[in-house]
């Protein structure tokens, strides 16, 4: 029995995304394959054969495979699929982008975004935003899922020695072409891999506000940045920045939401955090719920104090 | 050229949801219903390509129980031109409803087919892409900006880390984001109106497609509870608790 893991990359390097992702496999028991699909990707194959834990990398090195295009991955994947029980990849917008495709094609029901491997068939996964937790058990031939990474430990990046093995398989599907891309630029650590979160939301009031104190604080703790859609939709961060149902699901160490009320959909992507500190001047807002640390004050003047005495 | 445009039936999206007592889903008696938002928003892409006459006619798609087409009627009212709903009592997944939708966007030859990027009870984010590989051909999900231009789509897309655009040949299944645009509310008149516009009644039956699947919900439970936070008096106190008690800092 063999498990079959496809690799979260840029082309350069292997995504953390991944390493939780071979965790998750591993746990469904089986020997771990991790298929790399990119083009001049080399160094991505290398570094998933030292991951620990995994047997063999099977790289398909090909232009098609560049920019993941789901038409085209998704009949690489499909080719593969004959000598694996389960096919697994990260709930990111690259996963949940192309493993449903692959679904269809082998006429296969697939679970998405566990959080928890039961047994090899049988998974938890959150539904209602996170409202409640289902037991889904499938009985199809072949396993297909996707897994909520922050759900699961990252896999030692070293230790293993699998082989790399290249696939001779090149899939143009002829139904899409890449046009462009617009990548939000960042020094600070990927949202949903950083160890601390500082969010803000709507009583930001402004973009120039997250700058002058949000950033400041997310920079003092090595922290990532985050916001709730309603920061997002009123034009003052980026849309990558959003944290929740619809946006990106964290579970650092530390989250700390600054003006931030609590919507249903904000708690579903960051409600799994170990400490939550929130600062609110409503004491009655839906966030106190789920904080293990209330401050009721103006974060206009909470906030700058927090960064100058940390 | 036609639009297809599926809408679910869902649990309104400000409803606390409340896990049944004996685990076996959560209770949906006497609970307000809408459509899936992102579905909404679907709907509205639809229309606005209409108004900017690229698209002739809407037709609305649901899967689901009878009351599902007062979602139908809905989507009618801001601006659809007729419906199909395709009636079952039986749990519909994402891959049968692909099937059924398949079905009618190869009866009725629409090019663009709309669908939201996930309904907001399953929390799946599949019947679209399961849709496209069923028609063989191509997708657009997460999508923020359609633009449709002669036989081919351009797409830009919600990615991890920014957006991507690509462009695809039509026919397409395009699923939406919540950014692509702000859904418009339905006036009196057009609620009015829908009434009478069309609407046939379907079976799953009627597109040979079996709604049994071989996916099970053993349990449904409530999350885990997070045990009663403190309130800090001051910033200080924020800090000796976050070193000192939690040492996340």
């Amino acid at each position: 029995m063999a498990i079959l893991v496809y690799a979260e990359h840029d082309n350069t390097s292997l995504k953390k995304a991944t390493l939780s992702t071979v965790t998750a496999a591993k746990e469904m028991g089986g020997d771990v394959h991790v298929l790399v699909a990119g083009s001049g990707c080399q160094a991505v194959a290398d570094e998933a054969a030292k991951v620990d834990g995994v047997s063999k990398v099977l790289l398909a090195d090909n232009a098609a495979y560049e920019h993941q295009l789901a038409e085209n991955v998704a009949l690489l994947v499909k080719d593969l699929a004959d000598g694996y029980d389960h096919i697994v990849a990260a709930a990111t917008t690259t996963g949940k982008n192309f493993m449903p495709r692959v679904a269809a094609l082998l006429d296969l029901s697939m679970v998405s975004d566990i959080t928890k491997v039961v047994d090899a068939n049988t998974f938890e996964r959150p539904i209602y935003a996170g409202n409640a937790t289902a037991t889904v058990k499938t009985t199809e031939s072949k396993v297909i899922v996707t897994v909520r990474t922050t759900a699961f430990d990252a896999a030692p990046a070293e230790g293993g020695s699998a082989t790399v093995e290249a696939v001779d398989n090149a899939q143009d599907a002829g139904k899409s072409k890449f046009v462009g891309e617009e990548l939000a630029k960042s020094d600070r650590p990927e949202l949903t891999s950083a160890e601390i979160v500082v969010s803000g939301g709507r009583a930001l009031a402004s973009g120039e506000n997250f700058t002058k104190y949000i950033e400041p604080l997310a920079d003092k703790l090595g922290a990532a940045v985050g916001a709730s859609r309603a920061a997002v939709d009123a034009g003052y961060v980026p849309n990558d920045m959003q944290v929740g149902q619809t946006g990106k699901i964290v579970a650092p160490q530390l989250y700390i939401a600054a003006g931030i009320s609590g919507a249903i959909q904000h708690l579903a992507g960051m409600k799994d955090s170990k400490v939550i500190v929130a600062i609110n001047n409503d004491p009655e807002a839906p966030i106190a719920s789920v904080a293990d640390y209330f401050l009721e004050a103006d974060l206009f003047d909470a906030v700058p104090e927090l960064t100058s005495k940390l | 050229m036609k639009a297809l445009v599926a809408v679910k039936r869902v649990i309104d999206y400000n409803v606390k949801v409340r896990v049944k007592a004996d685990n076996s889903g959560v209770d949906l008696s006497n609970t307000k219903m809408s459509i899936n938002p992102f579905c909404e928003i679907a709907v509205e892409e639809a229309v606005r390509l209409k108004e900017a006459g690229v698209i002739d006619e809407i037709i609305v798609a649901s899967i689901g129980p009878k009351e599902a087409q007062e979602q139908i009627r809905a989507a009618l009212a801001l601006g659809a031109d007729r419906g199909v709903l395709v009636q079952t009592d039986e749990k519909a997944y994402p891959l049968q409803v692909a099937k059924i939708l398949k079905g009618i966007a190869e009866q009725e030859g629409t090019e663009v087919i709309l669908l939201g990027k996930q309904a907001i009870d399953d929390d799946n984010n599949q019947t679209g892409q399961m849709l496209a590989a069923l028609m063989g051909v191509g997708q657009a999900t997460f999508a923020s900006e359609v633009k449709v231009e002669g036989d081919k789509v351009q797409v830009t897309r919600e990615i991890d880390g920014g957006l991507q655009t690509v462009e695809l040949s039509l026919p397409a299944v395009i699923t939406t984001d919540l950014r692509l645009n702000e859904p418009r509310f339905a006036k009196l008149p057009n609620i009015m109106k829908a009434k009478k516009k069309p609407l046939d009644e379907k079976t799953p039956a009627d597109f040979g497609v079996d709604m049994t699947s071989k996916q099970e919900i053993l349990k449904v439970e409530p999350p885990a509870q997070r045990s009663a936070g403190v309130k800090v008096a001051s910033v200080d106190e924020l800090i000796d608790k976050l070193k000192n008690e939690a040492k996340v800092i």
